[in-house]
């Protein structure tokens, strides 16, 4: 796998590596060549197989990071291409011309991380949330507790027991 | 009211000639459920109370993980048949709702809308600690905390998840509550039906049906 | 007594031995599937107490007038079928309404319920219920074919279209009975009937997990009540129709019930031996070998 990044560093700029096992390679690319690398491993290196697109909100660095898992099927090799990008209008280009499905993942990050892939086929139509009002709710500055025990009429006297603590309390109460 | 299905419309007949349709007055009926008194003669209605007991007929509709705990119902193991407990495919026919597991929003329209279409009396079973404070999704974004503000539920059988043991134990007690003439949630639901409304509006947001789905 | 009113009397009477006897099959069969998949089964009279629950339900909804009428009409259908057929051979009374040309009424109407089910079906709007409608006239017009024409064929070796004669013509000793005297009819009625049952394999229209129950779905509250009290007459009658065709009708009503009983069986072993056909598979099974042994009946009926 390294041999493949050594071979394209020269063509984009490719941030840090990291060999995270056997079959899987972290990488970090610019947003700008994301694109276009991913399809230069579609197209010459046999990466066949988008496996997932996903998002991290890095709040403290006002980053959200989009991880797409892409898998070669011969070699049985997947790279993780991340992608940093801006919180703030989070937009990001779109890849359904490579993948169709890569369409409803990235109409999903739409609404739960509230990223933009403007062209994407359907991305501004509701995914799973029905009549969603508030912040999209996977973003980490969005209190789902909260926003709870606001809206679903939390029931009085409800309370958590750690389960080990509990049962040795229950069972071996001088302990 | 946002939603297309319920807005007013033009469709042409067959001659071309155009017909207006105001879905919610046209295909919906608007009116608002109504208190059904018990019948007065007390051995007629210990009769019927009985034959309801003993002809439970669950509408099969899992809304959780608790879903997978009702098939074993049917199998030689446990053979909920003998005590006259059916599953029938649709609401009309049902008298029993199975509550089964977590709500999200989103599931709790579709199950308001069904419980509503099934013909009085009508019971609901709820299952599992999240339909009686929310059990393990109680912080989450999209699961209700409680069933009782939005439908009124006859029984609950606490667990996460209960067995089919505790199912059958849990039917047993509806058919207690059933011959002793107490199940009458339905009737509950249409004297406080601005109050079980006005819940379930709070948390469906885009609310596209009419207040009764008859 | 004036002979009317005892008439009248009387077809009350075998309506409620035969409601009685259905909804006791109905039960008894239910349990005998249970037992066959090691359950222990619903109580036999479960059947009862579900009508008694349908009729005590306080709310019901209506779609229409034909929605309110279709139940009425289904039941019809089968309180007339029984009312058209000699029930017992040799009793001047329990022959009902049964007169000279009865066949050809009796062929008419077992499908005059079927054609009343699919207007108030269509009406109650439920796309299932339309699937289950076509589905199920689709299969009626394929098996009507054997049928009709095994009864054609017993109609030209016994040169009658009353089914009392047909049955007096089958008595004295089981030979005598028109499925040892004419067996390729008796192939062709008995290969309809499984259809006529609505058992799997040919439970096309009510099909269980496809279409959840077909026709009915609309219906709840006291019109499903009806549909149960036609469920457990109709195919009683169809019963007693196929005894009095094919194994010499019944002069008591301990014989009718001996023989309706393992008739029956015959659809419930089919039934469970074999699964579902799809609509397209039933119709063309029925437009193949039952039409070819139906026709071979008649031409045989006729010429030798």
């Amino acid at each position: 796998m390294k041999e493949i990044i050594d071979r394209l560093q020269e063509l984009y700029p490719i941030g840090d590596f990291k060999q995270q096992n056997k079959s899987l390679a972290l990488i970090t690319v610019d947003k700008d060549k994301a694109v276009d690398f991913i399809t230069r491993l579609k197209n010459e290196e046999g990466f066949l197989h988008l496996s997932i697109i996903t998002a991290v909100d890095w709040l403290e660095k006002n980053k959200f990071q989009l991880s797409y898992l892409i898998n070669n099927p011969t070699t049985k090799n997947s790279f993780v291409v991340r992608v940093m990008i801006d919180r703030e209008n989070a937009e990001m280009f779109s890849i359904h011309h490579l993948w169709e499905q890569a369409a409803t993942y990235q109409r999903e990050l739409k609404e739960m991380f509230g990223i933009d892939f403007p062209g994407s086929p359907g991305v501004d139509k509701p995914f799973i949330l029905e009549g969603w009002h508030e912040i999209p709710p996977y973003r980490r500055d969005f209190d789902t507790k909260n926003y709870s025990e606001e809206t679903y009429f939390p029931r009085e006297g409800r309370t958590k027991n750690v389960p080990a603590e509990y049962m040795k309390q229950k069972l071996y109460p001088d302990e | 009211m946002s939603k297309e299905h319920t807005e007013k419309r033009i469709v042409y007949s067959p001659e071309g000639d155009p017909i207006e349709v105001n879905p919610l007055q046209d295909y919906f009926c608007e009116d608002l459920p109504e208190v059904h008194k018990a019948s007065s003669i007390a051995i007629l209605e210990n009769f019927r109370n009985w034959a309801r007991s003993r002809s439970l007929w669950v509408l099969g509709f899992g809304t959780g993980c608790g879903a997978i705990e009702m098939r074993p119902l049917m199998t030689p193991k446990f053979d909920a048949y003998r005590y006259g407990i059916q599953w029938r495919p649709t609401p009309r026919q049902a008298d029993v709702f199975v509550v089964s597991g977590y709500l999200s929003v989103k599931t709790l329209k579709r199950v308001i809308r069904t419980y509503e279409q099934m013909q009085g009396p009508k019971y609901v079973m709820a299952l599992g600690s999240c339909t009686i404070n929310g059990g393990m999704y109680w912080d989450s974004y999209n699961t209700i905390n409680r069933l009782d503000y939005y439908l009124p539920v006859d029984v609950y059988v606490a667990g996460c998840m209960p067995r089919p043991e505790a199912l059958l134990a849990g039917f047993d007690q509806l058919k207690k509550i059933i011959r002793e003439g107490r199940g009458e949630g339905y009737n509950k639901y249409a004297e406080e039906f601005a109050w079980y409304k006005a819940n379930q509006k709070k948390i469906i947001k885009d609310w596209d049906m009419p207040d009764y789905n008859w | 007594m004036d002979p009317l009113i005892k008439q009248i009397l009387f077809a009350l009477l075998t309506i409620f031995i035969v409601l009685n006897y259905g909804l006791i099959v109905q039960g008894i069969v239910r349990k005998i599937g249970a037992r066959v998949g090691r359950r222990y089964g619903i109580p036999f009279y479960q059947p009862y107490i579900d009508i008694i629950k349908n009729y005590s339900k306080r709310t019901r909804i209506s779609h229409g007038i034909m929605y309110y009428i279709a139940p009425v009409f289904r039941l019809t259908g089968g309180i007339g079928l029984l009312l058209f057929i000699p029930v017992i051979f040799g009793n001047n009374m329990f022959q009902n309404f049964s007169f000279s040309g009865d066949l050809l009424l009796i062929l008419y109407f077992q499908f005059f319920g079927v054609l009343g089910m699919a207007l108030g079906a269509a009406e109650s709007g439920h796309p299932n219920s339309a699937i289950g409608v076509s589905r199920g006239l689709s299969q009626v017009t394929a098996y009507e074919l054997p049928l009709t024409l095994g009864v054609l064929s017993l109609a030209v070796q016994y040169n009658t279209l009353n089914v009392s004669e047909i049955v007096a013509a089958q008595q004295g000793g089981i030979l005598n009975w028109s499925f040892f005297t004419n067996p390729l009819a008796s192939i062709a009625l008995l290969l309809a009937f499984l259809a006529a049952m609505g058992r799997s394999p040919f439970d096309v229209v009510l099909a269980p997990q496809e279409i959840p129950i077909g026709p009915p779905t609309e219906f709840h509250s006291g019109f499903l009540g009806v549909l149960q009290l036609n469920r457990a007459i109709f195919p009683i009658a169809k019963l007693i129709l196929f005894m009095n065709l094919l194994f010499g009708g019944a002069t008591n009503w301990g014989e009718l019930i001996i023989k309706t009983f393992f008739i029956y069986m015959w659809s419930v072993f089919v039934g469970v031996a074999f699964p579902r056909f799809r609509v397209d598979q039933s119709v063309r099974w029925y437009l193949g070998v039952p039409l070819i042994i139906g026709v071979a009946a008649v031409v045989v009926s006729k010429f030798f």
